[in-house]
């Protein structure tokens, strides 16, 4: 039953986009209809998956069509339900955003494209997550892969958008082009490109290294893994802010969710990929906070955030692997928990931002942070929703981003004590690692909030700036509810977690045991804490709001004796991130202009620094030119001579007939 | 079959007449008398001669002897041309190549794996000779009438491998080639008219321009 809900919903979805595209009623009657039908999909979707997820109830239903390589095999299960809730509800709530946010008043050009390709991309996701043999999976991979290309390119007018699409296009080709050579091979391997039990065990190593190399190019490309991340910075700052907020909540996941369910599916895995995936972890969580720190740019540095991110769910699921290989329960369970929750986790607080950011953009036209400033008292719904996706981010008490992290580090703790042999190091290095990459992310978003929402204005583009839409805020609302909430409560979703990663452990976690997280996590205790810890805050305020009420006598803040101090005096984001980035230089190497200043009264002088993203700019974009100075030497062969071409042809057919006449037998 | 292969030996002195000659009427002519030819070799390649068989030659000599030749003629009118200027390679060269193709097809012909009785016949050679002599047509002539005639020898070089096949394949599938191809050459027809109009020349050199 939930397996067909979620069928009609993921059908919804797909029609939402189609019955705004011809000219129903004016301008007001599209505005509303394509994204009701999209919110009465999402929210059955949302319904529908928490009751399955609930009831831990599979099911399973094969739907003939005439494809090779078999039928369309779709089915439910805890894992899949876990990934389709955050689909449903971050989908849902970008539907609500996108009315306020991309009207049809103010986009007369693009707007139906992009609400046809926003439902194609929740319906092509909702697919993939149901899709139980390797062509449905394509299927809807590639469903979503090209909506999201279509959705990325919605301001095509504009220069850099279309180059961050088409680097995303070949980033997204790339990545499906290695998933097809992974189930090609898994075909080879089993006979068949059904799901099961994928059985390797008798096979060559060489087949089990090559499906999981592919699987981490594949997947990790779209996840954002650190080395192939190169496309998603420019992506997620170049689109419309809900779909960034779609693609760093949403689509990146998919990732995950493919490797996640590629390795329940591998009875033995090697010890050693677990090892390897605590490691690509590891450099993405580093590497993304760090280069999250020296961006301008408020939704590249978002961007960043979300492959910090990525990084973090990753070594979650590296120890629940070395938990698998090992036979360890609790390293299984608390790694997969922290690896799962994370993703909803960052299902909630990353949306909520980049709903925030954009709100900013909204008002103000501008996403360089140095341009704004003192936002808090000019949209403080914003600013305060803002606020609660910050401090989430930052794996703060008593919000949710809190609560997978502690997972991840208690799994890491259990393992510190009890793992010996190859894999310890990797377990060791593990909480320092996520404890560096804790407070990196804490100094990068007091310098976010600092330089948006606090302080004065920097520029004109902030005096008019005004809160956003109800529709808008009231996306964001639920959002910062949840990440409150999961944060408090954890243990309501506690049963949630075991029940999909239960599914995922497969027999290793037999026998079945209730209460699994609760064993090794005190979720009352967090509870406790949390409440103990908004209670006191709350006082706390309550303190000094009547001190702050006394005197409110308004003047610049100390200036250093400088006569007459603007607001472009304040630190802008390059100076506050300065120590962290040259302390990192090595890593980031940022760039500037440093000029120099000369005489007593020195004209004039702009200084500019940056730091661009080393991976594209030094690897990625040599690598496609000296591709395009290879493929400059066949130009030649396009004459764009009707004859030439004709030429060609007769040639090949020469070819065969010889080939034919002597290959005969 | 004397009479058969003396009909093929005509076909393929027509395919190097073809090549060796720059007027354009008169390679029109050449083809529509080999489309002719075609028309009457189903009656000899079948022992008992049905309804079917009749119509089908009645067809491919109105079509291919009459209609399509007429079309093409007209288009010509229209567009106020007589000879091919210029081939990419010369017509003494282009008659030689059609010759080693000849030459070539017999040989090949016998290295394919036929069955017994075709072997021995001139079918085989005579259709991979005129579908070779309508490759380089195609290949080395410049204006679009000349790349069109290219065309139909080489669908004449595939009706006469069909003959072959003329007991095994349906009569509607034979129709329907022939009625393709009119189909074809009659948007052919138009849009030749539509580029006589709009680059003032049926060159097709002038297509490069539509190169990326």
């Amino acid at each position: 039953m939930p397996l067909i809900l979620v069928e009609v919903s993921a059908a919804l979805l797909l029609l939402s986009g189609v019955a705004d595209l011809p000219r129903l009623g004016g301008p007001r009657a599209t505005k509303w209809v394509g994204s009701l039908i999209a919110l009465i999909g999402s929210a059955l979707g949302v319904a529908a998956s928490v009751w399955a997820l609930t009831q831990a109830s599979e099911a399973s239903q094969s739907i003939s069509w005439n494809l090779p390589g078999g039928d369309l095999d779709l089915g439910l299960d805890p894992l899949s339900a876990f990934f389709l809730v955050p689909i449903f509800f971050v989908g849902g709530l970008g539907t609500l955003y996108q009315i306020g946010y991309w009207d049809p008043a103010s986009h007369p050009r693009n707007f139906r494209a992009h609400r046809f390709f926003w439902g194609l991309l929740q319906g092509g996701l909702a697919l993939l997550v149901l899709a139980r043999n390797g062509v449905a999976f394509l299927f809807g991979w590639e469903v979503m892969a090209l909506s999201a290309f279509f959705l990325i390119s919605t301001e095509d007018q504009r220069e850099e958008v279309r180059e961050a699409a088409w680097v995303y296009l070949v980033a997204t080709h790339v990545g499906t082009l290695s998933l097809f050579g992974m189930f090609s091979l898994l075909w080879a391997s089993t006979g068949s490109f059904g799901w099961g039990t994928l059985d390797l065990g008798g096979q060559e190593t060489w087949r089990l290294w090559g499906v999981f190399a592919l699987a981490i190019i594949g997947f990790g490309l779209k996840a954002g893994l650190m080395p192939l991340h190169f496309w998603l910075p420019g992506a997620h700052a170049n689109a419309p802010s809900h779909v960034s907020a779609m693609l760093s909540g949403v689509v990146i996941k998919m990732g995950i969710y493919g490797l996640a369910r590629l390795l329940s599916m591998i009875p033995q895995p090697p010890l050693s990929w677990g090892g390897l995936l605590l490691l690509l972890g590891a450099v993405s969580c580093v590497g993304g906070v760090l280069f999250a720190i020296g961006q301008h740019d408020l939704k590249r540095l978002l961007a960043y955030h979300s492959v910090e991110n990525i990084g973090i769910i990753l070594m979650g699921l590296g120890l629940a692997l070395i938990g698998r290989s090992t036979g360890r329960r609790d390293l299984l369970m608390l790694g997969m928990a922290g690896c799962l929750l994370h993703v909803w986790n960052h299902g909630l607080f990353k949306p909520l931002l980049f709903f925030g950011a954009g709100a900013v953009l909204h008002t103000t036209q501008t996403r360089e942070m140095d341009a704004l400033g003192g936002l808090a008292g000019r949209m403080p719904w914003t600013a305060g929703l803002f606020l609660v996706g910050a401090l989430s981010i930052c794996g703060l008490p008593p919000f949710n981003g809190f609560v997978s992290e502690l997972f991840i580090y208690l799994g890491f703790f259990r393992g510190l004590l009890t793992v010996d042999g190859a894999s310890y190091p990797a377990v060791a290095l593990g909480a320092p690692i996520l404890a560096i990459v804790g407070a990196l992310a804490v100094a990068c978003f007091v310098k976010v909030y600092g330089v948006v929402f606090l302080g004065s204005p920097r520029s004109s583009a902030v005096a008019s700036a005004q809160e956003p839409p109800l529709t808008m805020r009231s996306a964001m609302a639920p959002l910062a509810v949840a990440c409150v909430g999961i944060g408090v409560a954890p243990f309501l979703v506690a049963r949630l977690l075991e029940h999909a990663v239960r599914t995922w452990g497969g027999e290793s976690l037999s026998p079945v045991r209730a209460a699994d997280i609760e064993a090794w996590v005190p979720l009352g205790w967090l509870t406790f804490l949390g409440l103990a810890l908004i209670l006191s805050i709350g006082v706390l305020f309550l303190r000094f709001s009547r001190v702050w009420g006394r005197s409110t006598a308004r003047s610049v803040t100390w200036d250093c004796g400088y006569a007459a101090p603007t607001p472009r005096m304040q630190y802008t984001s390059s100076s506050f991130a300065k120590i962290l980035v040259d302390q990192f230089s090595w890593v980031l190497h940022p760039k500037g202009e440093q000029p120099q200043i000369r005489g007593f009264f020195p004209t004039t002088v702009k200084r500019h620094s940056w730091v661009e993203d080393r991976v594209l700019g030094e690897i990625i974009h040599p690598l496609a030119k000296a591709l395009e100075r290879l493929c400059a030497r066949l130009r030649p062969l396009q004459q764009g001579k009707l004859q030439a071409y004709l030429l060609y042809v007769f040639i090949i057919l020469g070819i065969l007939l010889i080939w034919g006449a002597l290959g005969a037998p | 079959m004397p009479v058969l292969d003396s009909l093929l030996i005509v076909v393929l002195l027509l395919n190097l007449f073809v090549l060796g000659t720059s007027r354009i009427y008169a390679v029109i002519r050449a083809v529509s008398v080999q489309g002719a030819l075609l028309g009457f070799m189903p009656l000899l390649v079948h022992e008992k001669i049905g309804i079917q068989t009749a119509l089908l030659s009645a067809a491919t000599v109105l079509l291919k002897g009459i209609v399509i030749p007429r079309m093409l003629m007209h288009a010509m009118r229209e567009a106020r041309i007589k000879r091919e200027v210029e081939p990419f390679i010369g017509l003494l060269t282009s008659m030689v190549l059609g010759a080693v193709a000849a030459g070539v097809s017999v040989l090949a012909a016998r290295e394919l794996p036929l069955a017994a009785g075709h072997a021995a016949s001139l079918v085989v050679p005579s259709a991979l000779a005129t579908s070779f002599t309508g490759f380089i047509l195609l290949v080395t002539r410049l204006k679009a009438i000349s790349q069109v005639t290219g065309f139909l020898l080489l669908e004449n070089g595939i009706f006469i491998f069909a003959l072959l096949l003329l007991e095994a394949m349906p009569f509607i599938v034979e129709i329907g080639v022939l009625l393709d191809l009119f189909v074809g050459i009659f948007l052919i027809g138009i849009i030749v008219e539509h580029m006589n109009r709009e680059f003032s020349s049926l060159d097709t050199r002038h297509l490069t321009t539509l190169k990326e």
